[in-house]
């Protein structure tokens, strides 16, 4: 009996063996890492790492470009989470409705979320490019004033933000559909019978059933508002002086331009914990307020 | 999920018409031109010569020469080639690794499997995207920097996949599972037999999702390759567009859209099981 018991625990061990090892790897082991070379000195030349204590730390608080790259951030996440839900949650009201050409509406919103980041990003770079960009002669065609958009400290930001809203909202679309579907049709029924208005329906029925599945979307817009800065590299490098530079985009100079490791794998820690305190906060306050079926 | 694929009928009772459904699909064929006009942009700009980049005459003649420039300006064969490798390798680990490692968490009980399976659930949160300087430096010490395994290895063992597999298996009666191994059929001979073959909807959900997810990474193939032998075509793209033919937009939309041709191609192909992979995927 316990021979059997053994066996199937040795068993399960195998079966899990490689996944495990693998994650340990390149996710236990590094996260765990990252860590403890933040509290290290960058290896040079002719100076191995030496423990450092906080001193990592006292250089990010130090950082300008830190407190811009987290401020930046910060306003990229306000600009494209509400907006990219809000925009998921009104394609998929409309295109669960029977209207003409409805399969082609739906391929439309749902296209960016296939295309790689970097290649569209191509071609927003064009559209916003001054003069001969598509934006500048539709603007210039209404007589407004030339701008560069992704030149200009004060709109940057704002571009690359719409580049972000625009490939996402078709992908959390696509999460509303299939809960709006999953929604009994009775409900409707009886909400007609009541006499209730589709504003009413809307915001009384489905809304609140939705809630799980804007958790779970917001989940995701969250870990991309701190995860998605591919657009970046083609489209402003951060640039002008830094208005664009996302943490992740930040992390990536300080590692592999100025292969600074050890203030890199500080500002990592910093980026992961944010990432878990968001993640705490929103499953902690949001999960309690949600009604699940 | 039967429901949601029979009942693609749209609102039921609160279906708009006449005037409400007049100014709804109004609303919503402009926000879908919206949506598809930086990629009706490039088609434009790929298809046309160079001077009617930014200039839209309907009578502008139509040429293939761009994507043929933009060909021999930069080893796309080579790219291509790389992101197939590099697809394929991810995908065909992920699918032995994670049904492995699921079945164990469904179908076992085992002393450990709670905190077990809270370590898997931890990659959802701590991504391979963000552990770029650590990674690397394993991928250095491992030898293997400037190499196709070395893009794969840290998305081999994908908690999504786990998880989803996981959920997928649990749901497979009992019965089956018995009937099997009275047959006399070992742990993982019922795993193939019964578990494998009930799960293909998933399995090809999770497979458009990861093919799609890794044909598009950009930031880790970025660091860690640096040769055309192991650059896929996010990487090259990137080289090339970032490089002096930067000027040049009818070539470059050439480029951007050959990169992204194959996953568009399958896309509209199989818009609907796309669709629903991915619905699928996201709601267990």
């Amino acid at each position: 009996m316990i021979d059997r018991r053994m066996r199937g625990w040795l068993h399960a061990w195998l079966l899990l063996l490689p996944a495990m090892a693998l994650l340990a790897l390149f996710t236990h082991w590094p996260a765990v890492a990252t860590l403890v070379d933040s509290f290290y000195s960058t290896p040079r030349a002719r100076r191995p790492s030496v423990f450092v204590g906080p001193d990592n730390y006292h250089q990010m608080l130090a950082d300008p470009i830190f407190w811009q790259a987290l401020t930046n951030n910060l306003w990229f996440a306000l600009g494209t989470i509400p907006t990219s839900i809000a925009l998921a949650l009104l394609m998929a009201m409309w295109v669960n409705d029977r209207f003409p050409g409805r399969t082609f509406v739906r391929m439309a919103f749902f296209t960016p979320t296939v295309l790689p980041m970097i290649a569209v990003a191509n071609i927003w770079l064009f559209f916003y490019t001054p003069q001969i960009g598509l934006l500048e002669q539709v603007r210039g065609a209404f007589g407004a004033r030339a701008h560069n958009w992704l030149g200009s400290q004060d709109t940057a930001l704002a571009a690359v933000t719409v580049v972000a809203g625009w490939k996402d909202a078709g992908f959390f679309m696509i999460f509303y559909l299939a809960a709006l579907q999953a929604i009994p049709p009775n409900l409707a029924e009886a909400a007609t019978l009541e006499g209730a208005s589709r504003w009413h329906f809307f915001r009384r029925v489905q809304f609140p059933l939705l809630m799980p599945t804007t958790l779970f979307v917001l989940v995701n817009a969250v870990i991309n508002a701190f995860r998605m800065v591919d657009h970046i590299f083609v489209l402003t490098r951060g640039g002008p002086d830094n208005a664009t530079t996302l943490l992740l985009f930040h992390i990536y100079m300080v590692g592999f331009s100025f292969w600074d490791t050890g203030y890199a794998a500080a500002l990592t820690v910093v980026l992961l914990v944010s990432l878990a305190l968001l993640a705490l906060i929103q499953y902690g306050v949001l999960e309690r307020r949600i009604h699940y079926r | 999920m039967a429901a949601v694929q029979a009942r693609d009928d749209g609102a039921g009772q609160y279906q708009p018409k006449g005037k409400g459904l007049a100014l709804e699909t109004a609303a919503a064929w402009v926000l879908a031109l919206l949506w598809i006009a930086p990629l009706l942009y490039a088609v434009w700009a790929a298809f046309h010569p160079p001077e009617f980049s930014s200039r839209f005459e309907p009578l502008a003649p139509l040429t293939l020469r761009n994507f043929a420039r933009a060909w021999d300006a930069a080893p796309f064969a080579r790219y291509f080639l790389n992101t197939f490798a590099l697809v394929t390798l991810v995908l065909a680990s992920q699918l032995v690794l994670c049904t492995l490692a699921a079945f164990a968490f469904a179908r076992y009980e085992f002393p450990g499997s709670g905190i077990v399976f809270a370590l898997v659930l931890a990659q959802l949160m701590i991504m391979p995207d963000v552990l770029l300087v650590e990674n690397y430096r394993t991928m250095s010490h491992l030898g293997l920097v400037d190499s196709i395994p070395a893009i794969a290895l840290p998305y081999v063992a994908s908690a999504f996949g786990i998880f989803l597999l996981r959920q997928t298996f649990k749901q497979v009666p009992r019965e089956l599972d018995d009937a099997a191994r009275v047959e006399g059929a070992s742990g993982l001979q019922t795993l193939l037999k019964v578990y494998v073959p009930l799960g293909k909807p998933v399995y090809l959900a999770y497979g458009l999702v990861s093919v799609s997810y890794h044909w598009n990474n950009f930031l880790w193939p970025l660091i860690i390759t640096s040769s055309v032998e192991s650059r896929p075509l996010t990487v090259g793209l990137q080289v090339f567009s970032s490089s002096d033919q930067g000027i040049d937009w009818s070539v470059i939309c050439a480029a951007t859209l050959m990169t992204s041709g194959p996953l568009l191609l399958g896309f509209l192909l199989f818009q609907r099981q796309f669709v629903q992979s991915f619905m699928r995927a996201g709601v267990k």
